[in-house]
């Protein structure tokens, strides 16, 4: 009964250049962590995650719950602060500052302004109830980009029609199913114009059928070149679309190989368990 | 039975009855308006993470629900001018004194509500507006607060109400309000049913006019589009089904 997504995306038009254009390209990576390590008291659950994305690439994260997967992304997103560790966007250190020869948290004023550059989409989709679709697809142009009303609205519209939602657009998510609130829920963190999509189990809270209309706006967009984290059980998606598979354990990267490998050929006895388990 | 309407009419209708009800409207709102942005920094306060704040903020709750308001409104009207010299001055007249009294009983509950609002609101609110990029003050006017002003009204409503009747607390320290209004109506012609009957009435039509405001509020705050607002709620609820 929805509309597939209609795709075309990522539009320069539409959307304007990415922001910090003229770094594009300089680095190797665009978003790289760097010896991530993060502790809640006594429970150390990500210790020492290092890994590169190129730019276009999709880089599918498994594994078991409580590895840890979501904390590392809520790291890369500076949603959370590491405890030591790197978090490079396109070679640019982020969520923190030299002073004095010391590297400090940046003030959560201009960690909001570094987080602009990153799209986060929820496993709970987390819309904002008190608006329509198409007011939390506007509300990080006017609230953060400090786009006018009217500019905002259009892009918005635009963007809610791409993923395939035109005639949802003044419904408010009580009124849409799962997988259209989700579609929203990307497209709110899309017109920012991200660096890098990540995405925490994005599929994991919705009716299996309505699974596939989620994954479809997703491949698109890594056709259309997105680059992207996703944590996933959704093992085909990670056959077809990613480029690169992780394998995460106990707060570690116990491996990184491209899907036929990963698949395949798992190297680790843990990643072969996992495997046989999900399947 | 001794009731003549002619003389319950005239006290419904005379004018220092009237100015009275001014007051008590006038007292109700000010009182109000500084007891929730007091009650809104309490509640904040108690969410601090830093740990004398949240401190500061429990005892204010503590204190300010354990002392009966018309103790610390005579508190207020007649200790605090011998505490503290500046209240000493013209300008701490029954009104202000009235209304920082109120104003701040009202705090410690309206900070409990907010702080329940506050608790009621998904985590997940709040993580995806910091996704976006939103500074914290954003994240609070734009996100928080709306979702906190729909939870709140019910028993903020509660509290307003309760706030309008308090106000007749303000007669004993000589504030011209409703009751007092009345009360030296009575001295002076001993018709006590027909005048305490007026401000009953009075104070009913307020509370009544009060209550359509906050159903109109309410409805401000239903999140769903024209498509399905019209629809009865069973209509609803089959099309809700339908989508998924
Ligand atoms: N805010 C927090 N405070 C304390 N402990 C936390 C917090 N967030 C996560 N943890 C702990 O960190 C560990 C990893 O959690 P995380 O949510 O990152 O795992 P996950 O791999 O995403 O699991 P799942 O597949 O269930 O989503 C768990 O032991 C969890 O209890
Ligand atoms: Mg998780």
């Amino acid at each position: 009964m929805s509309e597939p997504p209609v795709g075309h995306l990522l539009d320069a038009g539409l959307l304007g250049e990415p922001v910090a254009a003229g770094r594009q390209g300089t680095a190797e990576y665009v978003l790289e962590a760097i010896d991530l390590r993060k502790r809640y008291g006594h429970n150390e659950v990500l210790r020492g995650v290092t890994f590169g994305v190129h730019r276009g690439d999709v880089k599918a994260v498994l594994g078991p719950s409580g590895s840890g997967k979501s904390t590392m992304l809520r790291c890369l997103a500076l949603l959370e602060p590491v405890d030591a560790g790197e978090v490079r966007l396109e070679g640019r250190r982020i969520g923190v500052r030299e002073s004095g020869g010391r590297l400090v948290s940046l003030p959560e004023r201009v960690l909001a302004k570094e987080r602009s550059e990153i799209g986060m989409v929820f496993q709970r989709f987390n819309l904002f109830p008190h608006l329509t679709a198409l007011g939390n697809v506007m509300i990080g142009l006017t609230e953060v980009r400090g786009r006018s009303k009217a500019d905002a609205r259009e892009i918005a519209q635009t963007m809610i029609a791409r993923v395939g939602l035109a005639e949802r657009a003044s419904f408010y998510l009580g009124e849409l199913s799962g997988g259209q609130q989700q579609r929203v829920a990307i497209a709110r963190a899309l017109v920012m114009n991200p660096k890098v999509m990540l995405f925490d189990e994005p599929t994991s809270a919705l009716d299996p059928e309505l699974v596939g209309e989620v994954l479809a706006v997703m491949e698109e967009l890594a056709r259309e070149g997105m680059t992207m984290v996703v944590v996933t059980h959704e093992v085909g998606f990670a056959k077809r679309v990613a480029d690169r598979v992780i394998m995460m354990d106990g707060g570690a990267i116990i491996e990184d190989a491209p899907p036929a490998e990963f698949f395949g050929n798992p190297q680790h006895e843990r990643t072969r368990k996992f495997l046989e388990a999900v399947h | 039975m001794d009731f003549k309407p002619s003389v319950f009419f005239e006290a419904l209708t005379s004018p220092a009855f009237i100015d009275g009800v001014r007051i008590t409207i006038l007292l109700t709102v000010v009182a109000m308006a500084f007891g929730l942005a007091l009650g809104l920094v309490v509640a904040l306060l108690r969410a601090s993470p830093w740990a004398p704040l949240r401190a500061v903020a429990w005892g204010y709750i503590w204190v300010f629900r354990a002392i009966p308001a018309l103790v610390w409104l005579l508190f207020v009207w007649d200790a605090l001018p011998q505490l503290v010299p500046a209240f000493k001055g013209d300008w701490f007249s029954a009104f202000a004194a009235a209304t920082i009294a109120l104003a701040m009983n009202e705090a410690a509950y309206a900070a409990e509500v907010f702080r329940g609002g506050l608790l009621s609101i998904d985590e997940g609110q709040r993580l995806a507006a910091r996704a976006l990029g939103m500074p914290p003050s954003r994240v609070f006017t734009k996100v928080i607060a709306p979702q906190l002003i729909r939870v709140t009204i019910p028993p903020l409503s509660n509290d307003f109400i309760t706030m309008l009747k308090l106000t007749s607390l303000a007669s004993v320290i000589s504030l011209q309000e409703l009751l007092a209004r009345t009360q030296t109506l009575v001295a002076s012609t001993f018709r006590f049913v027909e005048y305490f009957s007026a401000a009953a009435i009075y104070y009913l039509v307020l509370v009544s006019i009060f209550m359509v405001i906050q159903a109109q509020l309410e409805r401000r705050f239903v999140w769903i589009s024209r498509q399905t607002a019209g629809t009865s709620a069973l209509s609803r609820v089959r099309q809700l089904t339908a989508l998924r």
